[in-house]
């Protein structure tokens, strides 16, 4: 086995590149999988099974099919509907929906979780139903599921090397381009295997600290 | 589609299936041996276990995938059938999401058990083996359960790599009909009934495991309670507290 130094140094600035890339398509994948995962959640509350139904369906088979095929078809099939987006943007798209199906459970069992009789306060109070969900019920809820959300972000990051299939250039995209580039694969590919296990352990640790500051 | 490229998703299904099977094995077995050897007395084998899970944890299954196929060829001079390297890629991935999920299930079994087991007298083998085991396997099925979906939508990874699984048919189909809305529509509508035929193998097992342990199996398969933050995240979603 043989480690050649010069090309670890050599490819550390694809690698920056590649590592801004993917936490830009991390942190937006987040903001989209837990804002449609709430409305997901809300959905799936509705009196009327004619959408508890549909949003049930669909939310299943995201979430049973694999997040690869599914970027293939934002990628491929968006286009030929007349809707051209960059690779990052379908990327983020596809990563945010697939995830949104995760995070809807999540906050499914925090909304079950926040005690009946908040609920029956808030009837007491005659709080309106738009009022009881914004001040009453969704703050104590969301506040339980912090950890829980932190969890699917940290699954997330594990998933973004999914986007270079759709020629994205995130940390596995730079990684292969330098690797056909200088015929060094052993390198590149180590850096990057450890950038992953290093972020998603520092991304524990501050899990757990900001699951202390909220629980208890 | 003519009947030459049904052939070709067909191919395509039966190599994800064996891959699934075949990943799915090494994946329990590895799951079985680090989960118990997190619970081992001496500190050297809980450390060993516990390193394993987080470095196979905490790394991507598709950087996994490229270090299996370019790197050990290189550094190792072990180049593998295309079929084991993703065997031993998903494999030793999803084996350490399992093996939490064992672990799990092991220290949920009442302690009392543990020193009944004590109390008679088994060995620390025995004692795993026919108080321990017995009872922490049913519930891990429901886990086990989502982590099998994990895997499965995990096999499309491999067709990166030029492995002609499902995914990979499915985009040679495409190239050749150039008909992208129509072929991934039927992609991931296989890929979604081979996930409800494996999530009703699976409850059907759950219902005969517990059945032998004198337990109704658990309502509704998927995660409900919250779970605390786990040291590196989950690929699965329902992960044994």
């Amino acid at each position: 086995m043989k480690w050649d130094w010069d090309a670890v140094s050599g490819f550390m600035p694809h690698f920056w590149d590649g590592l801004l890339v993917t936490l830009q398509a991390l942190a937006l994948g987040s903001v989209i999988s837990f804002l449609l995962g709430l409305v997901w959640a809300l959905l799936m509350r509705t009196p009327t099974r004619w959408v508890r139904w549909p949003v049930g369906v669909i939310t299943e088979f995201v979430r049973n099919t694999p997040l690869l095929v599914q970027l293939f078809f934002l990628f491929y099939v968006l286009p030929e509907w007349g809707v051209t987006l960059s690779a990052l943007t379908t990327g983020v798209i596809g990563i945010g929906l697939h995830y949104s199906t995760y995070t809807m459970q999540v906050y499914r069992a925090g909304i079950e979780a926040v005690p009946a009789g908040q609920w029956e306060a808030a009837t007491a109070l005659n709080l309106p139903v738009a009022r009881t969900w914004r001040v009453v019920i969704l703050p104590q809820a969301i506040r339980r599921v912090v950890p829980a959300l932190g969890n699917y972000v940290i699954a997330m990051l594990k998933d973004t090397p999914m986007l270079m299939v759709i020629t994205v250039l995130e940390m596995l995209g730079q990684a292969r381009l330098y690797s056909q580039e200088h015929f060094q694969f052993t390198e590149p590919l180590t850096v990057i295997g450890v950038a992953f296990i290093v972020i998603s352990y520092l991304a524990s640790l501050l899990l757990r600290a900001l699951e202390r500051r909220l629980v208890h | 589609m003519t009947s030459g490229l049904w052939e070709l998703v067909l191919k395509g299904i039966w190599t994800t299936v064996q891959l699934l099977v075949f990943s799915a094995l090494l994946g329990a077995a590895v799951a079985f041996v680090a989960g118990v050897a997190r619970t081992h007395r001496l500190w050297i084998v809980r450390f060993l276990a516990g390193l394993y899970t987080e470095v196979f944890r905490g790394t991507s299954a598709l950087v996994m995938i490229f270090w299996v196929f370019f790197v050990l060829p290189i550094a190792f001079g072990w180049q593998l059938v295309p079929m084991w390297a993703g065997t031993l890629a998903l494999g030793l991935t999803y084996g350490a999401y399992g093996s939490e999920i064992v672990r799990g299930a092991l220290k949920a079994v009442d302690p009392a058990q543990q020193e009944g087991g004590i109390a008679l007298s088994f060995t620390p083998w025995q004692r795993m083996r026919l108080i321990l085991l017995p009872q922490a396997v049913p519930e891990m099925i429901p886990p086990f359960s989502n982590l099998l979906i994990e895997l499965l939508k995990g096999t499309a990874l491999v067709s990166v790599m030029g492995m002609g699984d499902l995914a990979f048919s499915g985009n040679l189909v495409r190239l050749a009909l150039q008909e992208s809305a129509e072929i991934y529509s039927y992609l991931l509508v296989i890929y979604f009934v081979i996930a409800f035929l494996l999530t009703r193998l699976m409850r059907g097992l759950e219902k005969k495991l517990k059945a032998g342990v004198g337990k109704a199996p658990q309502r509704e398969v998927s995660a409900h309670e919250l779970k605390r933050a786990e040291t590196t995240g989950v690929g699965a979603a329902g992960g044994a507290s």
